[in-house]
């Protein structure tokens, strides 16, 4: 799973397996950090400037 | 008593009555849950598996969810990415449903495993040329995706939604789900074939083995055709059943056609794919290993002719026909008759897949090993789909799951 | 593939003519590997016996029944091509078994195996096992518990490891005097206690061992099949299912045909050709 696991080996066969499957959980987590964040982004901005009638 | 969770507008049963639906199902769940730790404290013994039957029922279980949960990541990536827009009306269901399929099947492999504890030694220790291994990573990452497209209909709940917070999340999570309907649809390409990988790389026996492309046998690309095909009858099936239990149209004919007719020719087009697969393995993979077809379905007490004929004509062959034609699709009971064929024809070929396999002897002075599960495995079993009918009922309620519920049930609703 | 220069290949070949189906073999190997055994052994199919001894009849009627009995032990294969990708390795999700490439042994690694059992449904000779209890023993019993092999708990896989803690032994013996192993020094428990002399031990890369002047392994591919490396040029010699291309390193003789034939599997009237193309092929080594 990681480098330093002593079953893992730089070869083409690891690079390729792991190589797409942390491509993919790599995106999934991008993906919520960008969704969570904005959120707070906007929920702080709604308090912020909720009556002044920004939207 | 809970009239403020329901969505506005939507009608739903007293809540006693709810409750006590519930209850009963509780019941049927708490007897797989306690077969669930009796498995856990006292092991594996509690079942009747055996040397020969290392994968029995549960393991058919498991394949059998994840193929017809493969409604989920299809119709995502067909209206996410092929932009179906008319399938929004049925994709929250068709995502609730895989979530309870995957969370099935995981919750199965983790009684499975003989040491539970030591379950994240596939991960840690990861062999990469094992299917297995491929099938727990895009599985449990497929999980997540499925979790995360979830998400924003639970935050639509009445209340939640009130929560700027979870307000913006909801929102945010539908602008970028695209992106995780792409995700999810590569990761299930993946973990489906690979379990049917599982099964074809096995060249030690002659009923699994296949020839492939490269490192993938031909029952990998199989795998993720069938799931991509039966798996949304599977979906239409559980609508039809919740319209009935809930006396309710929820999802519009056009929806139901147009899933309907993409499966059908899903369907036939796989078929036409199995039956040459089935025949070239029969006349060429098999015979070259010293195997003719009779040897895989006579001299024994179960498997005859009659699963593959069950397997390929009536549970795939006919549905798929059946749906590809107009007439029969549109006609409600035909359509019925074919998404029910269908959604037992796939969950038979993963029990041909797994059962026949472990059934067949291999050395010449074998002999055919027939099991029969323990209570404990059929009530481990049934456990998902108790908790399958309960979490379905719980959403129904509180979330609104379907777009068109108040639409379609306005006239109804103005004749009463 | 890592294999090293002078790497051993070890295997063994059993005369089925000699057997006598005295269940010798399958009582050393439990007691030196340590292999707990049930209360109620009447259910079979989940005794753990390593080695296993097999009854096979030519399916004749009297008086012309014949009888020949097969031990079982793991086959140690080295898979297609030989490559050391055996049915259960390549399969394991958490690298819990290995193919040696230094000793052609199929290991099993207990503390690792979490009993997923996908290898037991790779491998068509039931040569693997599940711990489906915790071992257990007689009062007492513990104490005679052989110190050079770990018992197993319960819900992982174990199999015949060819007794590869003799092999330990017989190794390190050689490294402190700075010598290669003898073939006497690393022989398994099953050989040593065949009162008949059936099987023979050793290592199938040194053409000084009997184990290989009776079974003359050919190291090139077969014309007909080239996954099966490693056939016998020996035309009484044979393996199981050799045509599934598991390459075995356990080898089984007889003069008996039928026994020969029911080595494997074959298509009706495939033997007879396919026997006397064996016939042939066997002198070009």
């Amino acid at each position: 799973m990681f480098p330093f696991c002593f079953e893992w080996a730089w070869d083409v066969g690891h690079a390729i397996f792991f190589g797409g499957l942390w491509y993919a959980v790599g995106i999934l987590g991008a993906g919520m950090t960008f969704c969570i964040g904005k959120a707070a982004w906007d929920t702080i901005n709604d308090d912020g400037e909720g009556h002044g009638g920004h939207h | 008593m809970d009239s403020a969770l329901i969505p506005e507008g939507a009608k739903r049963c007293a809540f006693p009555k709810f409750m006590i639906g519930m209850a009963v199902v509780g019941a049927v769940l708490l007897w797989g849950v306690y077969a669930m730790f009796l498995c856990w404290f006292k092991g594996l013994n509690q079942t009747n598996m055996n040397d020969y039957y290392g994968f029995a029922l549960w393991i058919w279980a498991d394949l059998a969810v994840i193929a017809i949960g493969g409604g989920a990541f299809f119709t995502g990536l067909l209206k996410y990415i092929f932009k179906i827009d008319e399938l929004k009306n049925i994709i929250n269901f068709a995502v609730i449903i895989g979530f309870i399929c995957y969370s099935s099947a995981l919750l199965i492999l983790a009684i499975d495993i003989g040491q539970p504890l030591r379950g994240w030694f596939i991960f840690w220790h990861a062999n990469v040329h094992s299917m297995l291994t491929e099938v727990a990573f895009c599985l449990s990452c497929y999980f997540a995706v499925l979790t995360i497209e979830f998400i924003p209909n639970i935050l639509e709940n009445r209340q939640l939604n009130k929560v700027p917070f979870f307000h913006h999340l909801a929102h945010n999570m539908h602008g970028v789900m695209a992106i995780f309907a792409a995700t999810g649809a590569f990761l299930s390409f993946f973990h489906q074939g690979s379990l049917g990988g599982v099964a074809g790389v096995m060249f030690g026996r002659p009923f699994a083995v296949r020839e492939g492309l490269l490192i993938w046998p031909w029952t990998f690309f199989l795998f993720t055709w069938s799931a991509a095909a039966f798996g949304p009858c599977f979906t239409l099936l559980v609508t039809k059943i919740t319209e009935a239990i809930t006396g309710k149209k929820l999802v519009g004919d056009k929806t139901i056609h147009l899933l309907a007719k993409i499966a059908g020719w899903m369907i036939t087009t796989y078929m036409v794919a199995k039956i040459i697969d089935t025949i070239y393995w029969a006349t060429v993979t098999a015979p070259s290993l010293g195997f003719s077809l009779s040897h895989f379905y006579t001299n024994n007490a179960f498997y005859g002719y009659w699963i593959l004929i069950a397997e390929i004509l009536v549970c795939g062959v006919l549905p798929g026909i059946l749906l590809i034609m107009k007439s029969t699709r549109e006609n409600p009971t035909t359509r019925l008759v074919a998404i029910i064929l269908a959604t037992i024809g796939v969950c038979l070929n993963r029990w041909v897949m797994v059962l026949q396999i472990m059934a067949v002897p291999v050395m010449s002075f074998d002999t055919w090993a027939l099991y029969i599960p323990s209570w404990q495995e059929v009530a481990t079993t049934i456990l998902p789909v108790a908790y399958g009918i309960m979490l379905i009922a719980v959403a129904y309620r509180y979330l609104p799951v379907f777009p068109q519920e108040l639409e379609l049930n306005k006239s109804a609703k103005a004749a009463e | 593939m890592i294999q090293h220069e002078n790497a051993h290949k070890f295997g063994m070949v059993v005369d089925l003519d000699k057997c006598t189906g005295c269940g010798s073999c399958m009582v050393s190997c439990m007691a030196e590997n340590n292999v707990p055994f049930k209360e109620d052994e009447t259910r079979k199919k989940d005794s753990i016996t390593w080695m296993r001894v097999y009854k096979l009849t030519n399916g004749k009627p009297f008086p012309e029944t014949e009888v020949v009995y097969m031990p079982r032990p793991c086959q140690h294969c080295s898979g297609l091509g030989d490559h050391g990708h055996s049915p259960c390795v390549s399969v394991c999700p958490a690298t819990a078994t290995d193919y040696g490439y230094d000793t052609g042994i199929v290991s099993q690694i207990y503390t690792r195996c979490f009993g997923c059992r996908y290898c037991m449904g790779a491998c068509p000779y039931h040569a693997r096992y599940f711990n489906w209890w915790d071992p257990k023993w007689p009062e007492g019993q513990e104490n005679y518990l052989s110190p050079n092999v770990s018992p197993r708990m319960r819900g992982v896989v174990e199999k015949c490891s060819f007794c590869y803690h003799r092999y330990q032994l017989a190794r390190e013996k050689g490294y402190m005097e700075e010598r290669e192993i003898e073939e006497n020094e690393y022989q398994t428990a099953c050989t040593t206690a065949c009162p008949a002399g059936a099987i023979t031990f050793g290592d199938l890369n040194n053409p000084e061992h009997e184990v290989t002047k009776i079974v003359k392994p050919d190291p090139h591919p077969d014309p007909m099949n080239k996954n099966v490396v490693g056939k016998s040029r020996n035309p009484k010699v044979f393996r199981l299912l050799e045509r599934l291309g598991t390459n075995t390193k356990v080898y089984y003789m007889s003069e008996r045909e039928w026994v020969r034939k029911a080595g494997d599997n074959y298509l009706d009237g495939e033997w007879d050709k396919r026997k006397n193309h064996h016939g042939s092929s066997s002198d070009h080594g």
